[in-house]
């Protein structure tokens, strides 16, 4: 019910057609991937991009290096770089990552971009009931990263 | 086997200039401060060090010199609020303590147990309550220019001396409290304090070069901020960093964090007033 709830708040939030989209809760892991799109509707690489370097989105750039974004100042040092990243992971393995990188990685520090809000401890006020990235955030993240081939 | 780490490491920092603390040593008026300590046995870091360490050249010069360091604006209103009578015993802090000399060491015990409230106090608390009790004025707002005046300068007396917590009877239940904090992961974006500052310390956080989050400094004057700040205060940022719901100044938990801190930063000199980003 609370997960019904959360994934109507979620769909409302990104202002999405009402197309099925996977709530956080349901969404199915296989060894770190998830093989299927969260919304059914492809992802959008230049939307991605944006994501990726927006402090207020994605802000992969605060722990990751990414040359193909020489332009944006401050690539952080906490992950690897994200270079090539397309020849080392499969579409369904990234999008594992980004869901949830603990799936794939144990303990890892990169944050959970689409998990259950209710999961998180103290989340704060302007956050509750909120996932970091919206569904179709996350595969427009998922086909930027895509095209990192080296 | 040594040499062969030597090397990684060597070229660890040709490829990245800002991994890890920097060389430099702080230097006050001709007296060295140490800025690293070693670790004792069963601490979780290896080696400890100060945040200045790990502060660009420009930063780091502000805390070399009393004259640049602008946290000592504060230190002289803290001069002036202890000379000064107030409340209704109509005496000032130096009617009853004398040279605010004579409370050197107390900033490196902080937060140190009450017997009478039977629970830990901060510096801020201790104050608070001598206002209070003896001064019989009205206590101080935990940011107001007037308590961190007095902080620091309180600070200021116990500095180049080393962090040395009380880790006996309740302080330890307090310490441990602190520590379950510090390893839980919060917020939106699932941080501990030690994501950030046990295992990425040194490594760039987008613009910010990660240290220790040693708290032998505070109050600290920030260029953030353009003022001075508590512990407390910083600790809020910390938690947003998180996307977590802040703790209140004060709080039980945030007083736990800083006897926790204390007991990662022991062996660290106090710095206080310190001057960071
Ligand atoms: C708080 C730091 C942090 C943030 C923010 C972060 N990551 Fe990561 N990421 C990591 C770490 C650390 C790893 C390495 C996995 C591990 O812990 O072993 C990683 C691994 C990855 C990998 C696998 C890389 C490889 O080559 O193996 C990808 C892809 C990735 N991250 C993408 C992203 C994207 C896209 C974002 C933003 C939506 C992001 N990360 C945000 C820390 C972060
Ligand atoms: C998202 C990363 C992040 C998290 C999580 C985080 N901090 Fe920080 N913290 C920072 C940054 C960035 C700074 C400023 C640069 C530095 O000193 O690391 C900082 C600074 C500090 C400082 C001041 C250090 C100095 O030398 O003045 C202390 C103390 C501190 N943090 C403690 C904590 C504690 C305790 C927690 C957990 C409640 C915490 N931090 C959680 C990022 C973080
Ligand atoms: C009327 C006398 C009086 C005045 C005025 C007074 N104090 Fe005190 N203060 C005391 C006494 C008595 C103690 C308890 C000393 C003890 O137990 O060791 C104390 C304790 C303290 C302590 C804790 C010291 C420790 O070693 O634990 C601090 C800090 C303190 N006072 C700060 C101040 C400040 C700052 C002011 C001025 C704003 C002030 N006091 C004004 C009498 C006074």
């Amino acid at each position: 019910m609370r997960a019904r709830l959360i994934a109507i708040a979620i769909i409302g939030a990104a202002g999405a057609s009402a197309a099925a989209e996977v709530a956080p809760l349901a969404v199915s892991f296989t060894d770190g991937a998830v093989a299927e799109s969260l919304t059914g509707v492809a992802g959008d690489p230049a939307e991605g991009r944006k994501a990726v370097f927006t402090r207020s989105m994605g802000n992969c750039l605060a722990c990751h290096q990414n040359s193909e974004m020489e332009e944006q100042p401050f690539h952080g040092e906490i992950g690897p770089p994200l270079d090539g990243v397309a020849d080392r992971w499969t579409v369904e393995e990234l999008r594992g990552i980004i869901v949830n990188a603990k799936m794939m990685f144990e303990g890892t520090a990169m944050p959970a971009f689409y998990r259950d809000p209710s999961q998180a401890i103290r989340i704060g006020k302007q956050y509750e009931g909120k996932t970091i990235l919206t569904a179709q955030q996350v595969e427009d993240v998922v086909a930027y990263l895509a095209t990192l081939k080296e | 086997m040594r040499l062969a780490l030597g090397a990684l490491a060597a070229l660890a920092v040709a490829a990245s200039a800002q991994a890890g603390p920097d060389e430099d040593k702080l230097v006050i008026d001709g007296v060295e401060i140490a800025t690293e300590a070693q670790a004792p046995e069963g601490h979780p870091l290896d080696k400890l060090y100060s945040g200045w360490r790990f502060r660009t050249d420009e930063t780091q010069a502000l805390q070399m010199d009393d004259f640049e360091n602008p946290a000592m604006v504060a230190v002289e209103y803290g001069i002036e609020l202890w000379g000064k009578p107030a409340g209704a015993s109509g005496k000032s802090c130096a009617d009853c303590h004398g040279d605010v000399s004579e409370l050197a060491g107390l900033r490196a015990v902080m937060p140190k147990w009450s017997e009478a409230a039977g629970r830990p106090l901060t510096m801020e608390q201790w104050i608070n309550w001598s206002i209070e009790t003896h001064q019989e004025a009205e206590p101080w707002k935990w940011e107001s220019q007037e308590m961190l005046g007095m902080t620091a300068l309180i600070g200021l007396q116990s500095r180049g001396m080393p962090v040395a917590p009380d880790m006996s009877g309740g302080m330890a239940e307090w310490q441990e409290r602190g520590k379950e904090i510090y390893y839980t992961r919060m917020g939106q974006l699932d941080f501990a304090c030690a994501t950030c500052h046990e295992a990425n310390a040194g490594y760039m956080l987008r613009a910010d070069h990660l240290s220790q989050g040693q708290s032998n400094g505070f109050p600290t004057y920030r260029l953030k901020w353009q003022n001075i700040g508590s512990l407390h205060r910083r600790l809020e940022g910390c938690v947003k960093d998180a996307r977590a719901e802040p703790w209140k100044s004060g709080s039980d938990e945030l007083v736990a964090i800083e006897a926790y801190l204390a007991t990662r930063g022991a062996g660290l000199m106090i710095e206080t007033p310190s001057v960071r980003q």
